[in-house]
């Protein structure tokens, strides 16, 4: 476990191949306990790859990734065991279409944590209170609102009470009249001082919740900023053009 | 809408109508030709038509049996007999075939290189030799083992001998809980326990290892066709390979896969008739046999085709009753 001055995530060096095409490339980050991190970036800059990384979904080649103090390298174990103190938020919800939304919930807790299936029931129930869907417990995923499958997938990505929240784009595959409700239960999570990683486009979001900002580009970090710095003087010439593109004039 | 008469003939409806009318015309012509060729030729040869002969006693013995059976029973329960040897090796060759397909289409998917290859392996040489070969095959190596008393012994209480496979067997004359019966070798012979004759073995091999080969392959398309999102949003949780496999993905494979595994299914019974090849009295060896006592014919492969078709559409309305029930809910 970690002191409260190290950080709960660290990546030193870190660099990625995808065949010969080299998409991280010294990537170094650390996040402390609490922090509220967003990533932007263009398209194919390597954000995912960088936060697939962090509970190796991608494997990286080069550098180091610490996580809640394990070192991620070859041991299946170790990386289970950063698995279920990290959640992570697919953009394409990703819910067990065959399962309830309640089953989707209490699977990891029972088959990975052993948690009693009544306790992890009433786990999963407190939490689609807190992401305002427990009416939708006993449906499946394909009779909700992508809105409301996002929310589920939060709920289900905190059902192992991670330390780390990783979001992958939550909002890119919603309606736009439902990117609103899933902010708002990300706003709340951060309130609640959950350590989070967001890739997202959404930057009134990241200027009201972040506490870092960091730009990609080509596979780099450009920069790293606290949003009121970022947005309004942003260092990096690249920075400033990725800016005026998005908010747009 | 009053059409005109040229446009009435030449109404899309009206020509429907029309095909399908001599559609039907033609194929009860061609019926009623062959009924009639068949009743003229059968009294040409002063053979009676109808199913009297069942009630006849048969008159050939069979070499196995799951009810008792002596050649002065009847033709009818003769081919029982037939009909539950055929019903029984296709039902555990159908459960055997489904485990070892599923096991051999999850190895090749496997990222192990030798355990992919080797099944990869596997399907390619077993799908691509005719059953028939295969059987020939099975049956030469289970009549060319060892006499019984050198039988192979591999696992405890499993014999494997010229004389077949010899198995534990469940005893439930003891009361509620069955109790297991281990054979013993006995001078010559096996006392206890279950022995398949080796026509039986080689046709349940035969069966089950081939149609396992396309199996594989189905149940391979079937977790290729699971998004790939599926398996990460699992692992990002903290699931295990194979609870992944077991919680996740098969269970949503089994939407593409349950409609083409109807059909190996299907296929099981189908070719269960090439134990004639064999020797293993199945339904149509044993209608073979009255059809040549009896002259039969019509009666006889009716009969069979009949009960083909019964056992096939039973088999079909279970699995597509089955899908329903693992088809996903949506809006
Ligand atoms: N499995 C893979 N194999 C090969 N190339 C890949 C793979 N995954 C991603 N890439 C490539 O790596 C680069 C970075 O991809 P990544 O998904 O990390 O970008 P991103 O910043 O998340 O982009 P977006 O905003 O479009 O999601 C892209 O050029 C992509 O085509
Ligand atoms: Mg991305």
């Amino acid at each position: 476990m970690t002191s409260p001055s190290q950080p709960i995530i660290e990546l030193r060096d870190v660099n990625k191949w995808f065949g010969a095409f080299h998409v991280l490339k010294d990537v170094t980050l650390e996040v402390a306990k609490g922090e509220r991190v967003v990533v932007c970036g263009p398209s194919g800059s390597g954000k995912s790859t960088m936060i697939r990384c962090i509970n190796r979904l991608e494997e990286h080649q080069g550098g180091r990734i610490v996580v809640d103090g394990v070192e991620l390298a070859d041991d299946v174990k170790a990386i289970e065991a950063v698995r279920r103190r990290v959640g992570m938020v697919f953009q394409s919800f990703n819910l067990f279409p065959h399962l309830t939304v309640l089953e989707n919930l209490t699977l990891a807790p029972v088959r990975v944590a052993g948690v009693a299936p009544k306790d992890a029931e009433a786990t999963a129930m407190a939490l689609l209170e807190r992401v305002r869907i427990p009416e939708q417990a006993g449906k499946f995923p394909g009779q909700l609102s992508g809105g409301q499958q996002q929310r589920v997938a939060i709920a289900r990505a905190l059902c192992l009470k991670p330390a780390v929240m990783l979001f992958d784009e939550p909002t890119s595959a919603l309606d736009p009249e439902m990117v609103g409700e899933v902010l708002d239960v990300m706003s709340g999570l951060a309130a609640e001082g959950m350590t989070m990683i967001c890739v997202t486009h959404e930057m009134g979001f990241a200027r009201a919740v972040a506490d870092t900002m960091v730009f990609m580009d080509e596979g780099r970090i450009v920069e790293v900023a606290p949003p009121a710095q970022f947005f309004d003087h942003p260092a990096n010439e690249r920075t400033k053009r990725f800016l005026g593109k998005i908010i747009g004039h | 809408m009053a059409a005109a008469p040229a446009g009435f003939w030449s109404s899309t409806r009206f020509r429907g109508v029309l095909y399908q009318v001599m559609v039907v015309a033609a194929v009860v012509a061609l019926g009623g030709w062959l009924v009639h060729n068949t009743l003229v030729n059968l009294e040409i040869r002063g053979i009676a038509t109808g199913f009297g002969f069942l009630a006849r006693e048969a008159g050939f013995g069979i070499s196995e049996s799951w009810i008792s059976y002596s050649p002065a029973d009847s033709y009818a329960r003769a081919l029982v007999v037939g009909l539950l040897n055929t019903m029984v090796v296709s039902a555990i060759g159908i459960v055997l075939a489904t485990v070892l397909g599923t096991v051999v289409g999850v190895a090749r998917l496997s990222g192990n290189w030798l355990v992919g290859k080797l099944a990869t392996l596997y399907v390619e040489a077993l799908r691509n030799v005719p059953l028939l070969l295969q059987l020939f095959v099975w049956y030469g190596v289970l009549t060319a083992l060892p006499g019984a008393r050198q039988a192979l012994h591999p696992l405890p209480g499993i014999f494997l001998s010229n004389r077949g496979l010899v198995i534990p067997s469940l005893d439930w004359s003891q009361g509620w809980l069955p109790a297991m019966e281990i054979p013993r070798l006995v001078g010559f012979n096996f006392i206890g326990g279950l022995t398949l004759s080796p026509e039986f073995a080689a046709l349940l091999a035969g069966l089950t290892i081939y149609t396992a080969a396309f199996i594989a392959e189905i149940v391979r398309a079937g977790i290729l066709a699971v998004p790939k999102g599926q398996t990460e949003a699992a692992l990002s949780l903290g699931l295990s390979r194979g609870q992944i496999l077991r919680l996740v993905v098969l269970p949503q494979a089994l939407r593409v896969i349950i409609p083409p595994l109807t059909s190996q299914y299907l296929n099981i019974a189908k070719n269960s008739p090439l134990a004639i090849a064999i020797g293993y009295p199945d339904l149509v060896a044993v209608s073979n046999t009255a059809i040549n006592q009896t002259g039969q014919a019509v009666e006889g492969v009716a009969l069979v085709m009949a009960v083909f078709l019964g056992l096939s559409l039973t088999l079909s309305a279970l699995m597509n009753w089955y899908n329903k029930r693992v088809a996903l809910v949506t809006r």
